[in-house]
Formats: C-alpha cells, sequence, structure tokens
C-alpha cells in the first residue's frame, strides 16, 4: 500500500506539472502594455511555486517509500542537521524567495495602481447595475455631467440618470452598451456602481476591479490589439450574475472616430 | 510545575437518558455531539456540491426529486440560476462553520483535550453543554431558510454587502434567507465563544501532576492555539451580523451608501460603508481557514508520530509555526481585497504579512517531511490520511503564493484558482485531518476497531479524487474561468466546459467513496472488533486509560505525568514507547521538561 501511494503521489504531481511544464495551458493573450509585467511576475511565481511543489511531492514520496518497510531491529534516524537546519533552510530559501517576489511583484502592481493615468488619457465612465454594464464618453466638451440617482429609468434608457435639459455638460454625453477605445491609447475607466458589488475583468486586458457602490474608483490601461473582448463581472450581484457582459472593442483611431460619432448621432 | 489549583465542577455520573446523552455535561459526550453534527452537515454539504457539480456539467439534466426541495428554484428537476447560487451560499456555510469549525476543533477537542491534559472534565461543563446545543440551534435555523418563501440566501459565504443588506429587492432569499443565515452565525459564534472559553481554561488551568505546558501533545497546542484564535474572530463576527440584521430590520444603513438604485427606485438607505463588512468579515474570515487547519496540523503531527514510532524533529519549533500561523493571520486578511476598491498601497502593506505567512507553513511542513525521515512508518488509515494531508496542505499551499501577490491576484481573483486553492488547503487537507483523527480515535472513543481494508479503500479513493477535481480548479482560473457562474455562456469560457464535465465525474466518484467511510464508521460502530486500551502502542494520556474512558476520564486515580508525550524509540528503554505515565527513567536528549 505504502509503495502504491507513493507512486500515485509522483504520478499526481508530474500530471500536475505537466499542462503548465509544456505550456499547454497558458493565461489569455495580453493585450496591455502593463500586462508584460504580469506575465513576467507570474511566470517566477510558477517557476518557483512549481519547483517547491514537485520537491515536497516527490520528497514525501520518497520517504513514505523508503521509510515504510523498516527491516527488524531497525532503529529510527535522525534528519541530517535537525530541526535547526531545516528551520533556517525555512527562513533563507523560501523566505528569501517570496520576499523577492513580492519586492519586485510590487513593480507589476504600480503600474496598474500606483502611477497616475497621463494627462491624455482618455476618460471613459463605466457604470454597473444589475445585470448590465453601461459606458459613457464625454463628447465634445470634454466633460462629464453629473448624475441624479432619482432621474435613472430603465424604461427610457436613462441609464445614468442624466438630466440632459438641465446639466449643460450632460447634453453631449454619449452612452453606449460596449467599451469602444482606440488602440494604443491610455483609458482612464472612471467606476461606478449603480446598486451592489459588480466586478470589471478582462482577462486579457490584465484588469480586474470591483465596483464599490458608493465609492468611485478608477483604472488605467491601455490596450495594444485590436479585437473584441469579452468584460465579465467577477463579483456575485445576484441572480444574474453569470450572465452579466459587454464587449470591448478595441479600434483602430479611424474606426473609433467613426463609432464615437455615430454613437453622437444616436443619442 | 503546574499545580492542581483548579478543577471542574464536580459533576457525577448522569443517571438518567437525557442526562447521558442529550444535554450530557460530560466532554466526551459534547465531543461526539458535535461530531454527529457535523458528519450530518457534511453529508448535506456534500449533496449539494454534487447538485451544483451536475448543473455545471449538464445545465440542463433533471435531477430526480430535487423539485421536491424547491418547486420553484428546480422546477422539473432543473436548477434556476437564482437556486444555484442559493445551494452554493448554503454549501460554504454549512461546510465552513458546521463541518470544517466543528469537527477537528470542537469535536476532537472536546474529547481529547481534557483527557490530554489529564483533566476530569472542561471547567465550566454547562458552558460547554451550551456551546453544542447553541450551535446546533444555529444549524437548524440556517437550515430553516431552505424552507421560507423565497428560500436561502443566494450572496455566497462570504455575504458581500450592500448585496446582503438591502433586503429581497436584491434577489431571492435576499431578506429573510439573509436575515436567518445572519442569525444562524450569530448562534454559531456564541457557541464557538463558550467552547474556545473553556478549551483556553482547560490547557491553562486544568492540567494534571507533571503535565507542563511542553509536555501537552501537539493536539492539544493545535486546539488552544485554535481556541485563542476563535475567541477573537468569532468575537468580531458575531456584531458584524448583529448590524447585518439591523439593516434588515432597524432601518440602520451600515453596509449600505447613498443613493442605491434598484429597478429605478432610490433605496432608503444612506451613509453605510460597503468596504466595512469586506473587512469585518475578512478579519474573521482569514483566521477561520487557520481555526479550520491548525487541528488538522496539531491531528496529523499526532498521528504521524505515533506511526512514524520517533517524535517530531522538533516538538517546540511545531508549536511556535502554529502560533506563528495565528498571529499572522489577523495581519494578512485584506489578501481577500486586492481588487476590492482598498487603497492600493494597503494591499502591498496585507501583501508582505501573506507572503512572510509561507515561513511557519514550510517550516510546518518541513518538520513533517523531515520527520519521516528515518522512521519506521506504519501504513494504516490514520497514518495515510495524515500523509495525505501534508500533500494537500503542499500543494495547497504553493498556490498561495499566487494569490499572496496583488499584481497576480488582479488575474486570478474570483476564479476558480482561488476555489481550487482553498479547497485543497482549507477543505480537502482538513477533512483529511478529520479522517486521520477518526481513523486513529475511534477505538477510543468507541471500544471498538474501525475496519482497515474499508480505510484504505477510502483512502486511495478521496485522495486521486481530490486531486482530480481540485486541480484542474487551478488551471480553469488561469484561463480566467470566473467562480460562483451556475453556466458557462462567455465565448471564452465555452471550451472549457470538458474540463468542469471532468470534475463533475470525479466529485460524483469521490462523493461515493465518503459513503464506504460513512459504512464503515456505522458498521464498526456495532460490529467492529473490540479495542484494546491502547490499540496503537500510543504514549500520550488518552492511551493510558480505559477504552471506552469512563466518566470522569481516569476512574479513581488521577494521572501524574513524568514524560513529554512522544517518548518513542528511546535507546535503552523497556519498549519503544515510554507513555507519559510511566515512571520509568529514560535517558532522552530531547525531552521537554
Amino acid at each position: 500500500m505504502a509503495k502504491i501511494f507513493a507512486v500515485v503521489i509522483i504520478l499526481i504531481a508530474i500530471a500536475s506539472a505537466v499542462p503548465i511544464v509544456m505550456h499547454w495551458w497558458p493565461m489569455p493573450q495580453d493585450i496591455s502594455v502593463h500586462g508584460t509585467l504580469i506575465d513576467e511576475q507570474y511566470a517566477d511565481t510558477m517557476l518557483e511555486a512549481g519547483i517547491s511543489f514537485l520537491a515536497s511531492q516527490f520528497l514525501l514520496a520518497f520517504f513514505i517509500w523508503k521509510f515504510s518497510a523498516p527491516k527488524p531491529g531497525e532503529r529510527v534516524k535522525n534528519f541530517p542537521g535537525g530541526a535547526a537546519g531545516l528551520v533556517a533552510a525555512a527562513f533563507l530559501l523560501v523566505g528569501t524567495e517570496v520576499l523577492a517576489l513580492g519586492v519586485f511583484g510590487t513593480k507589476a502592481w504600480a503600474s496598474v495602481y500606483l502611477t497616475p493615468p497621463a494627462a491624455n488619457a482618455m476618460p471613459v465612465q463605466v457604470q454597473a447595475g444589475q445585470f448590465a454594464f453601461y459606458f459613457r464618453y464625454p463628447g465634445p466638451d470634454g466633460k462629464f455631467g453629473p448624475l441624479h440617482a432619482d432621474q435613472i429609468s430603465e424604461a427610457n434608457a436613462n441609464f445614468f440618470g442624466l438630466d440632459t435639459t438641465h446639466d449643460q455638460d450632460s447634453k453631449d454625453d454619449i452612452v453606449a452598451a460596449e467599451l469602444a477605445i482606440p488602440v494604443n491609447r491610455e483609458i482612464h475607466l472612471l467606476m461606478h456602481s449603480k446598486d451592489v458589488g459588480h466586478s470589471f475583468y478582462v482577462p486579457e486586458l490584465r484588469i480586474q476591479q470591483d465596483f464599490v457602490p458608493g465609492l468611485d474608483v478608477t483604472v488605467h490601461f491601455t490596450a495594444t490589439k485590436i479585437g473584441k473582448y469579452e468584460i465579465v463581472c467577477t463579483q456575485l450581484c445576484g441572480l444574474g450574475h453569470y450572465n452579466m457582459k459587454a464587449y470591448l472593442e478595441v479600434k483602430s483611431q479611424e474606426d473609433y472616430d467613426a463609432w464615437i460619432k455615430q454613437q453622437a448621432a444616436l443619442q | 510545575m503546574h499545580d492542581m489549583s483548579a478543577h471542574a465542577v464536580p459533576h457525577g455520573a448522569p443517571t438518567s437518558f437525557i442526562r447521558k446523552h442529550v444535554f450530557s455535561l460530560d466532554h466526551k459526550v459534547i465531543g461526539k455531539q458535535y461530531y454527529a453534527l457535523a458528519l450530518l452537515a457534511a453529508l448535506i454539504g456534500m449533496a449539494l456540491s454534487w447538485i451544483m457539480r451536475i448543473h455545471l456539467g449538464w445545465g440542463s439534466f433533471a435531477i430526480p426529486g430535487l423539485h421536491l426541495l424547491s418547486s420553484t428554484g428546480a422546477p422539473g428537476n432543473v436548477l434556476t440560476p437564482e437556486y444555484y447560487l442559493q445551494l452554493m451560499t448554503m454549501h460554504g456555510t454549512i461546510m465552513v462553520f458546521f463541518v470544517l469549525t466543528t469537527a477537528p476543533f470542537a469535536a476532537f477537542g472536546n474529547f481529547f483535550l481534557p483527557i490530554q491534559t489529564g483533566a476530569e472534565d472542561m471547567p465550566f461543563p454547562h458552558f460547554n453543554m451550551m456551546s453544542f446545543w447553541v450551535t446546533f440551534v444555529g444549524f437548524w435555523v440556517l437550515i430553516a431558510s431552505f424552507f421560507v418563501a423565497d428560500g436561502p440566501t443566494l450572496g455566497g459565504w462570504t455575504q458581500y454587502a450592500p448585496l446582503s443588506a438591502i433586503g429581497s429587492v436584491g434577489g431571492p432569499g435576499q431578506g429573510l434567507g439573509v436575515v436567518l443565515w445572519a442569525t444562524s452565525i450569530a448562534i454559531f459564534c456564541v457557541g464557538q465563544l463558550f467552547g474556545s472559553l473553556n478549551f483556553i481554561t482547560t490547557t491553562l488551568d486544568m492540567r494534571c501532576k507533571g503535565m507542563s505546558l511542553m509536555r501537552l501533545p501537539l493536539t492539544a497546542w493545535g486546539w488552544f492555539i485554535t481556541s485563542v484564535m476563535g475567541l477573537t474572530a468569532f468575537a468580531v463576527l458575531m456584531p458584524a451580523c448583529i448590524l447585518l440584521i439591523l439593516d434588515h430590520v432597524a432601518g440602520t444603513s451600515f453596509f449600505v451608501a447613498s443613493n442605491l438604485v434598484i429597478n429605478d427606485q432610490v433605496l432608503p438607505h444612506s451613509g453605510g460603508s460597503t468596504l466595512l463588512w469586506q473587512h469585518l468579515f475578512w478579519f474573521f474570515g482569514h483566521p477561520e481557514v487557520y481555526i479550520a487547519i491548525v487541528p488538522g496540523m496539531g491531528i496529523v503531527s499526532h498521528v504521524l508520530i505515533t506511526n512514524m514510532r520517533k517524535p517530531m524533529l522538533s516538538h517546540r519549533v511545531l508549536i511556535y509555526s502554529m502560533a506563528a500561523l495565528a498571529v499572522l493571520s489577523y495581519m494578512v486578511y485584506g489578501h481577500h481585497m486586492f481588487v476590492s476598491g482598498m487603497n492600493p498601497i494597503s494591499s502591498l502593506v496585507f501583501s508582505f504579512p501573506t507572503l512572510v505567512i509561507t515561513i511557519p507553513s514550510t517550516i510546518v511542513v518541513l518538520m513533517w517531511l523531515g520527520s519521516l525521515y528515518g522512521s519506521k512508518l506504519r501504513i494504516n488509515s490514520a497514518s495515510l490520511f495524515a500523509l495525505g494531508f501534508v500533500s494537500m496542505f503542499i500543494s495547497g499551499g504553493v498556490s498561495g503564493f499566487f494569490l499572496a501577490q496583488p499584481s497576480i491576484d488582479i488575474m486570478l481573483h474570483a476564479t476558480y484558482f482561488v476555489v481550487g486553492h482553498f479547497h485543497l488547503v482549507m477543505g480537502v487537507a482538513a477533512m483529511f485531518g478529520i479522517f486521520a483523527g477518526t481513523y486513529f480515535w475511534f477505538p477510543k472513543m468507541t471500544g471498538r476497531m474501525m475496519n482497515e481494508t474499508l480505510g484504505k479503500a477510502h483512502f486511495i479513493l478521496s485522495f486521486i479524487g481530490a486531486y482530480c477535481i481540485f486541480m484542474p480548479f487551478h488551471y480553469l482560473g488561469i484561463a480566467g474561468n470566473v467562480r460562483r457562474y451556475q453556466a458557462f455562456t462567455d465565448d471564452y469560457l465555452i471550451p472549457l466546459i470538458p474540463v468542469h464535465k471532468f470534475i463533475t465525474v470525479a466529485a460524483l466518484v469521490t462523493g461515493f467513496a465518503q459513503l464506504i467511510f460513512v459504512y464503515n464508521l456505522i458498521h464498526s460502530r456495532f460490529k467492529g472488533a473490540i479495542a484494546s486500551d491502547n490499540p496503537w502502542q500510543g504514549t500520550s494520556l488518552e492511551w493510558s486509560t480505559a477504552t471506552p474512558p469512563p466518566h470522569n476520564n481516569f476512574g479513581d486515580k488521577m494521572p501524574v505525568v513524568y514524560h513529554d508525550p512522544y517518548q518513542y524509540s528511546v535507546e535503552g528503554a523497556s519498549a519503544d514507547f515510554i507513555m507519559q505515565t510511566s515512571p520509568e527513567k529514560i535517558n532522552s536528549p530531547n525531552e521537554e521538561k
């Protein structure tokens, strides 16, 4: 039984590692400027976690195989170096390893969260509500009009609660159900929740950020590949959570200009 | 050396059925009651996971009889999207609170902590009895939510606000369902606070002559450290639940911000904080992970030592590591909130202790591995589950490297990667600890042995099965598979559905393997071979008393302890194990005083 168990551990460890080692199971493609840093951090972590995982499981299996059938009269032995050696190893090897990961990882984190958006970043507001995303562009005046919670009306398609009669800044705001952006242009996304907690997740964009009802948060990113990607909600928001999604369309500048013009005409 | 300054409130052996088996003051009966409750809860939780897994693999499959649970939640025996979430919430809540907290901590701890410390009982037997019955009531309050108008809450076991605080406008189960959930958990917290007080006092004040703190077995240390965590963690969750209830019934707005709009109506709340709930919940929630796993660490160490016929490389290093995990567990909770909207510098602040907690975790694993070296390992159901625990703890632990880093969490947060991580390290590992404890202590608890062949079959199926279920979860997460989805309609998730089907099949097979355990448990209780007082040749105090132990644990003569708990294979000794109560003088270099 001991030997079967040891072999099972080895087989499971190898089977778990193969899809990663052989690159059969990568992360989704990266279409962002900052994503390279996250992907490098992920690869470094995978290497260190993978080595720790395989070494520990192999050692466990080997010890189970070797020490489960002692010869009669055999005495127990102590691990060379005893506890002190292993504690030192944990502090030096694992401690250094994880702290290094932590220190280097701050660079990737900082590129998303601790660096302010560029002055010319394009602002877009996203509003999450059960169970849809809506996007607002400030229009030619470059200003978003104020939101009025009491004027939100799904029936009148006034998803944000804009008062275009009285608020000058709202008159040219453009509201869309998809997020179209120009490629290679930094986007400053202003996130607002209408009702409960939601999240904005685009795996390819290496962005995930929760909406906080009552607190508007922002993220910024630059998409580098033209294409259509899914924006999904990752914060449990109610019965339609699984189906809450929108599309991110990364377009060439010309296509984007045409699109925004068309949207303005539809308002 | 500790003098016997404290005693349990003396209570004679009960004579009536009710005082003996129902409202018992005996810590051993209370331990068994907790175990029975955990077993019932585990079976319900597992059945819920089957229903969810079948739905995720084959969404239109009609599960015979499901409409009996809820005709609106499962019309035609097929789950509705909301009922999937409601069952998911109940699965998580039942498993975390009523299985992973009650079985390794409250069940085994109640039965064995007083015996291992050499006490007649816990110091506050009435509190102890109340602890169980309060927990019992909490369980049924939770179960009652299955039977109220729109069913149990769908908010997930984390019950994030404001979805949990706005009432039924938030969706089915978000009204009365949430109130019942929060009431149940608040009641549960009271039970655990009673239990923790008893555990701490037993460990500090009830030790028999000769039992210094360092002579306590690692199990006792595990329960002691857990009870300290429980005392502080549940004391935060309970008021948080009360505030949540007030948001429902008293018109308060602790967790709901102003100007939220649902169905075009502005909600009548203002001034609350969404993130406040998350801070309160995770201040409890992360220590809870260790409340579930530290008793398992103690049990696994205890079982391994007995079956390796040698002590751990260092008794003290393991104790200090478990204590370090407990202290750090309060400083890391914000890693659940990296992308919550919390200040991004706070995320970095929470990231570092999370990475540092890897060090005591690694030390514990290295102590187990290093101690296996040169041992005379006995393979039986208990030691197999203990070794399986080590394997699961390693696998679940290394995925923590990823989630401890905010930058990688951007990709993996709220995906199946997280689900795989916590199921392996907190769910499966803790369950393996419970199984190891059961196979090991069943003889002492019942007077009969469990069937070893069935135990080994149960183990190998569970070990392979658990990996087949939870390792692919990590791959799904890497591919961006979001958790808490009842169907995968997104274009990029559709190719992942075959993986979900594989997991469903594995979950069903592994689930059925647990029925072998249930059969073994019940059959052995009545038909198992009669157990001797010390079937595993153990050294700690539970093995020096009768099987099963008498009402006051040690009969007429209270034990006196001469050795630390793990004197195995001592050179020059008369046997390969020296019991703690043996006055034999030995020359052991590592003996704890």
